[in-house]
């Protein structure tokens, strides 16, 4: 089972985990090079285009002459201009790889994630898996694309300065080149120093914008508690270690970048002194001299460039590896490559061979036992459910209500033993077969953003208008709608967070009559809803149960009553079975649970009112 | 509610100001330090220029007669060496005192900086708490947040990065455009030709460019929604079978938050291109009209290298500039955003309030109180006996809410819309804070913070005993739940309290309450989420506790309303009757039917057989 806390990561350089990007690179191979090519010839540009002032010096300046000026000036524009074409041909390749492969990956970890089981849905947070799909993708081909292309022009130009001094005075290179290791070695000092305390006001800061959460969400709450001042009080506490921290992280930069600044000035008064010598004595000419200071002005910015490129590079390791991590991680529950072969998989279904389902299941000597350990919940246990019936099951909250539901939906399978679908071990058919069949009504209803209508549609794509609003109207769902401001097309808010619970619970039961499902869960909340609205649900449960085969995980005695098999939980197993009037009558636990939870003398004994 | 205003730039200016407050020397030292660097920056090139022309080239100086009187030029033509070893010097010395500058500029930015954003944040953050309730309920969180966070950003960059930025440009360029003129003002006006049109380009681009970057962020935004609903709602995906819809809908939006950045990176291509076309013509130009002058004789090849040098170092601030002038203009939305936050009004006591203890009852007398013009109570009557059970039912904006967030001061009646009394006392003479403190109130959807449930727990009286902490959460039934968690009470709540279930959020904050030990308790609808049996051992347990307590209790649950001394039954804002359970199921009406529908015959039936049995 996937581990929810941030695990480790590799700090050494891992050549395997790199080569794990290989395939998403080979897809982006020709233009990735092409982009390298054009900037490693701007950087040659780049170098090149210090000479024509030496050239305009030594041979107009210095000749006292003006002949081949418009030459000259059409030389020099045709650089510039070459310059700006290479900019923009880099550029655009340049975010054409960044933005695809982006893209590339996110759609590669969304397409895996649609395959992965729900127990690993149930140990990981939602946020843990946007930071991987989100960010370290991005961050990843934002790299591929900018970093390297900065290392390999700061490389060239580099490289091309050094070669261009060292041809016109070797000497004068040495000076300039004995400076390189003196700034290579400060940025290889402050940078990781600045990354860590950029990454604390970085962390801060997420903590000042969680702390405007909590104040702001929980101001009505805080005014109920009078804790507002105390509550103020630690925000400045926060507000001042930020300041702290974030004038901390500026002063190492503003020790570093003039640093820096200083070797390379002493760098260009060196250059000044020992190639004002060289001047005096006729050695060198002054225009040489020039472009050797413009080089040397121009060289240290690249140097830091590459060794910051370089560090943030390597630190992309972390993210590779969360990347592939996840693309690691394997489904709990597959279909075997048969049953792929004949009814399709998630993605690409093969419709035209499912069988019908009638929605009869019988659990064949099964014994279960959760993935991440613990005792088997279910021992050789065996129970038909002919099609159409309705059970019921009850029990205490967090006894185990779910494990029976998640069996039969095959969002786990049995450690031992079978499930039958239609007298078909269920394994021998796609997923999507049986979850196509399967109407799953929640406790918490989970709507998407969009319009009530995409909502209910959702159910069955190729649904008419008129099929959704009879739809809502078989669960009396319309009522929700005549509410709304536009109607069938008012946008129901994030993950419906503009309905209250039990308007999202009826446009959650019209999607489910819509999508017609042989079988259906319905896991039934106890939530805060007023008489009304829970007559009105309880309506549209009875509709919705109508001739099918469905599991209540119910709370209300009066969808209990309902049912047609009763089956209690106690404790993660099954401890009694039977229904409603049978169960009472037996006077086992259903009867102790049945009579505490509704009985009013009970009730009444116990606050001894 | 109309939450975007615009502000007089005269409030504008003001809230800036008032903020600045405080940290003006950092801001000063900062300027004062950057002009420092700027002069010293322009000092080195004169230096080069005076060694090419005087010592290298034997020229002719046209420099002013001062400089020219400290330069002992012919000592220096004698010894050339000698020369070069000052002019390399005072380039170091220049440096040096650039490394100076820089450094305290930066730390004195960062300091004034980060003052006034504390400043301003210490400030919103106290503000909105001090808010009344009615404005948080009438403001989208998100919203709030938004503006706390990313509006305070951009008003912090445009005062401390882009003003000052501005203010550096500026004096980088009239020294520099002025250094140039006195040097040879034909060439200068070659350079100053380029400065509208770099400065002008990236303006209009940035102004143009920034409502395609709004577009894209919007995009990745829709685009993070999407996967984020696919993974909250992923049981609701496989249960449909929606896995290949999801993909298409993630694929179509993925595609198209690519494409809108590979446009835009078209564009900015283009202008990045320009930039650096702009530039380079910039610095061609004065090379090659340079030239022409220097071979006319009307300029020397030290003045060349130094206006080469100049001119260069003019192109990128004046490019940059023109980005900074655009960007500025969205500071004025952001400052509207949060001026609207600080102009709201906080809550404020009258000042001849007092802090007395709760006691006698309660009394609300022709209350009649609505929101926005929409009525929610009308002329609603009733008395609390100090020490009761007191149960109120009533449907979905029935008002019973209304009515306690009444009793607790979370609104205020008006003049006219009747009285609320305890114990003879206008509860508007009551400090809100003494008032407060004396009901214990669990909201219908308690808020838990990103605190460990011991704290959470605690928060009223952070250094309460541990076995009276406990003590409380036995009696909200949540001890042993909590234990059985990995970290027992140091568990960390999840935002929103996702970790615990709604049952046990609901407890928590009934156990958060208890510890606040106050007289009055009220429990709005906060044991929905618990099932009946918990309710009612909660119920119990406190009834043993605080048997001299004052309850309220609102619930759907009749097993739970029927164990109240007397019921308050709300219809559309009235009171439609009280009693006692007896009472009220002695006559029809609202309560009568609700106990039917929970309370079948046939369950009594069941229940009665085996009473007897």
């Amino acid at each position: 089972m996937a581990a929810i806390d941030e695990q480790e990561y590799t700090k050494s350089f891992d050549l395997t985990i790199w080569k794990r990007l290989l395939p998403i690179l080979g897809r982006y191979k020709k233009i990735m090079v092409l982009m390298l090519l054009i900037n490693s010839l701007t950087a040659v540009v780049d170098v090149i285009i210090p000479l024509f002032q030496q050239y305009a010096i030594r041979h107009f300046i210095e000749g006292k002459t003006l002949d081949g000026l418009p030459a000259y000036v059409f030389a020099y524009a045709a650089a510039i201009l070459l310059e700006a074409a290479m900019v923009v041909g880099f550029a655009r390749r340049a975010m054409h790889v960044e933005m695809y492969m982006g893209r590339d990956m996110r759609q590669d970890l969304f397409r895996h994630l649609q395959t992965l089981s729900l127990s690993f849905y149930n140990v990981t947070p939602v946020g843990y898996l946007i930071t991987r799909v989100m960010n370290d993708t991005n961050r990843i081909a934002a790299n591929m694309a900018w970093s390297l292309t900065d290392m390999a022009w700061s490389l060239l130009y580099i490289l091309g300065a050094f070669g261009a001094m060292l041809v016109l005075n070797w000497r004068l290179a040495l000076v300039v080149i004995t400076v390189v290791p003196v700034i290579a070695l400060l940025t290889v000092y402050f940078e990781p120093r600045i990354l860590h305390w950029n990454r604390r006001v970085r962390k801060l800061n997420s903590k000042i914008t969680g702390a405007f959460n909590e104040g702001i969400g929980g101001a009505k709450t805080s005014k109920t508690l009078v804790i507002e001042e105390q509550s103020i009080g630690s925000f400045r506490e926060l507000t001042g270690s930020m300041r702290r921290s974030a004038v901390r992280a500026s002063r190492l930069n503003a020790v570093y970048i003039p640093l820096t600044l200083f070797f390379s000035s002493m760098t260009v008064a060196i250059v000044l002194l020992q190639g004002g010598y060289l001047v005096v004595d006729q050695v060198l000419d002054i225009a040489t001299l020039s472009v050797f200071v413009s080089y040397a002005m121009g060289i240290f910015e690249p140097i830091q460039a590459l060794a910051a490129n370089l560090a943030e590079f390597i630190a992309l390791q972390a993210s590779i590896e969360r990347v592939t991590g996840l693309m690691d991680e394997t489904p709990k529950i597959t279909d075997t490559p048969e049953v792929i072969e004949k009814y399709g998989d998630c993605f690409d279904p093969k419709r035209e061979n499912w069988e019908p389902i009638r929605g009869d299941i019988e659990f064949k000597d099964v014994t279960f036992r959760y993935p991440d350990g613990g005792d088997n919940v279910l021992e050789h246990f065996s129970l038909h459910i002919p099609a159409g019936t309705t059970v019921a099951i009850v029990g205490e909250t967090g006894a185990g209500k779910s494990t029976l539901v998640n069996l039969a939906c095959r969002f786990f399978e049995p450690t031992q033993g079978q499930i039958l679908i239609d007298g078909q071990d269920y394994r021998e058919r796609s997923q999507l077969w049986l979850h196509s069949s399967i109407g799953y009504v929640l406790q918490s209803p989970h709507l998407f953003s969009g319009t009530v209508r995409e909502n209910i549609r959702y159910g069955r794509l190729d649904a008419t208008d008129e099929e959704v609003e009879a739809a809502a109207r078989a669960v009396s769902a319309d009522t929700v709608v005549a509410k709304l401001e536009k109607g069938w097309d008012s946008d129901v808010g994030e993950g419906g967070d503009r309905l209250s619970t039990g308007e999202k619970q009826l446009i959650s039961f019209a999607r489910a009559v819509l999508a017609d499902p042989r079988i259906f869960v319905l896991d039934e909340a106890t939530s805060s809803i007023d008489t009304q609205t829970e007559q009105l649900i309880q309506q549209a449960i009875d509709h919705l149960l109508r001739d099918r085969t469905s599991f209540l995980i119910a709370h209300r005695l009066s969808t209990i009553r309902k049912a047609d098999m009763i089956l209690v939980v106690r404790d993660g197993k099954i401890v009694e079975q039977g229904t409603h009037e049978t169960l009472l009558r037996a006077k086992g636990y259903y009867h102790d649970l049945y009579s505490k939870q509704f009985a009013e003398e009970n009730a009444a004994k116990i606050l001894g009112a | 509610m109309e939450t975007e205003i615009k502000l007089p730039r005269r409030e504008k200016t003001g809230i800036i100001l008032h903020y600045l407050g405080g940290n003006w020397s950092f801001f000063i030292a900062a300027i004062a330090l950057a002009y420092l660097n700027t002069i010293c920056n322009a000092v080195i090139p004169q230096i080069i220029r005076i060694t090419v022309d005087g010592v290298l080239d034997m020229k002719e100086l046209r420099l002013p007669a001062l400089i020219q009187s400290l330069l002992p030029l012919e000592q220096l033509r004698a010894d050339p060496l000698r020369a070069l070893w000052l002019a390399a010097g005072g380039v170091a010395l220049a440096a040096a005192v650039r490394g100076v500058c820089i450094y305290g500029m930066r730390v004195n930015l960062a300091k004034g900086s980060e003052g006034f954003v504390k400043k301003i944040r210490d400030d919103l953050y106290g503000h909105i708490l001090r808010l009344s309730f009615d404005w948080h309920t009438s403001h989208a969180t998100g919203d709030v947040i938004q503006r706390c966070t990313s509006d305070v950003e951009v008003i912090r960059t445009f005062v401390c990065n882009q003003l000052m930025e501005v203010l550096r440009t500026v004096f980088v360029v009239v020294l520099y455009v002025g250094i140039m003129l006195s040097m040879n003002w034909r060439l200068a006006l070659v350079s100053i030709a380029f400065i509208p049109i770099s400065l002008l380009a990236s303006w209009v681009f940035y102004g143009k460019i920034s409502s395609r970057f709004l577009e894209a962020d919007q995009a990745e935004g829709a685009l993070t929604t999407c996967a984020q609903e696919n993974l909250t709602g992923v049981r609701v995906v496989r249960a449909f079978g929606r896995e290949r819809y999801e993909l298409d809908r993630f694929g179509e939006k993925n595609n198209h938050f690519s494409q809108l950045w590979v446009r835009l990176g078209k564009l900015l291509s283009i202008y990045w291109a320009s930039g650096a076309l702009i530039t380079c013509a910039q610095v061609m130009a004065v090379i090659v009209a340079g030239t022409v002058e220097c071979v006319n004789g009307g300029l020397s090849l030290g003045d060349f290298l130094a206006f080469v040098t100049y001119n260069s170092a003019l192109a990128w601030p004046v490019r940059s500039l023109g980005r900074v002038l655009s960007d500025m203009s969205k500071a004025g939305v952001s400052m509207d955003r949060v001026g609207y936050i600080l102009r709201a009004q906080e809550e404020q006591d009258d000042p001849g309030a007092q802090s007395t203890a709760l006691s006698g009852d309660i009394v609300f007398d022709h209350v009649t109180f609505g929101y926005e013009g929409q009525e929610v109570l009308k002329d609603v009557s009733f008395t609390i006996p100090w020490g009761s059970t007191f149960a109120i039912l009533g449907g979905t904006g029935s008002g019973k809410s209304t009515l306690v967030h009444l009793l607790d001061r979370l609104y205020d009646l008006k003049d006219g819309q009747g009285s609320i009394t305890i114990g003879g006392v206008d509860i508007r003479n009551i400090k809100r804070e003494t008032l407060r403190r004396q009901i214990g109130l669990v909201l219908q959807e308690p808020f838990l913070f990103s605190q460990t449930i011991k704290e959470n727990i605690a928060v009223t009286r952070p250094d309460v005993p541990e076995d009276e902490l406990r003590g409380c959460a036995g009696v909200a039934c949540v001890d042993e739940a909590i234990t059985e968690l990995a970290e027992g009470y140091d568990t960390v709540v999840g935002e929103r309290g996702v970790t615990l279930s709604g049952g046990q959020k609901q407890r928590v904050a009934i156990a958060r309450m208890l510890l606040q030990n106050a007289p009055l308790m009220i429990f709005d609808d906060s044991l929905s989420a618990v099932d009946a049996e918990t309710d009612a051992k909660i119920r119990a347990a406190l009834k043993q506790r605080m048997a001299d307590a004052t309850v309220i209790l609102i619930s759907h649950r009749v097993t739970t309303l029927m164990q109240a001394d007397k019921i308050l039954v709300l219809d559309g804002g009235r009171v439609a009757d009280v009693g006692s359970h007896a009472e009220l199921i002695s006559r029809p009406g609202i309560y009568k039917e609700i106990y039917d529908i929970q309370m079948s015959s046939d369950d009594r039936a069941l229940i009665q057989e085996r009473g007897n049995a």
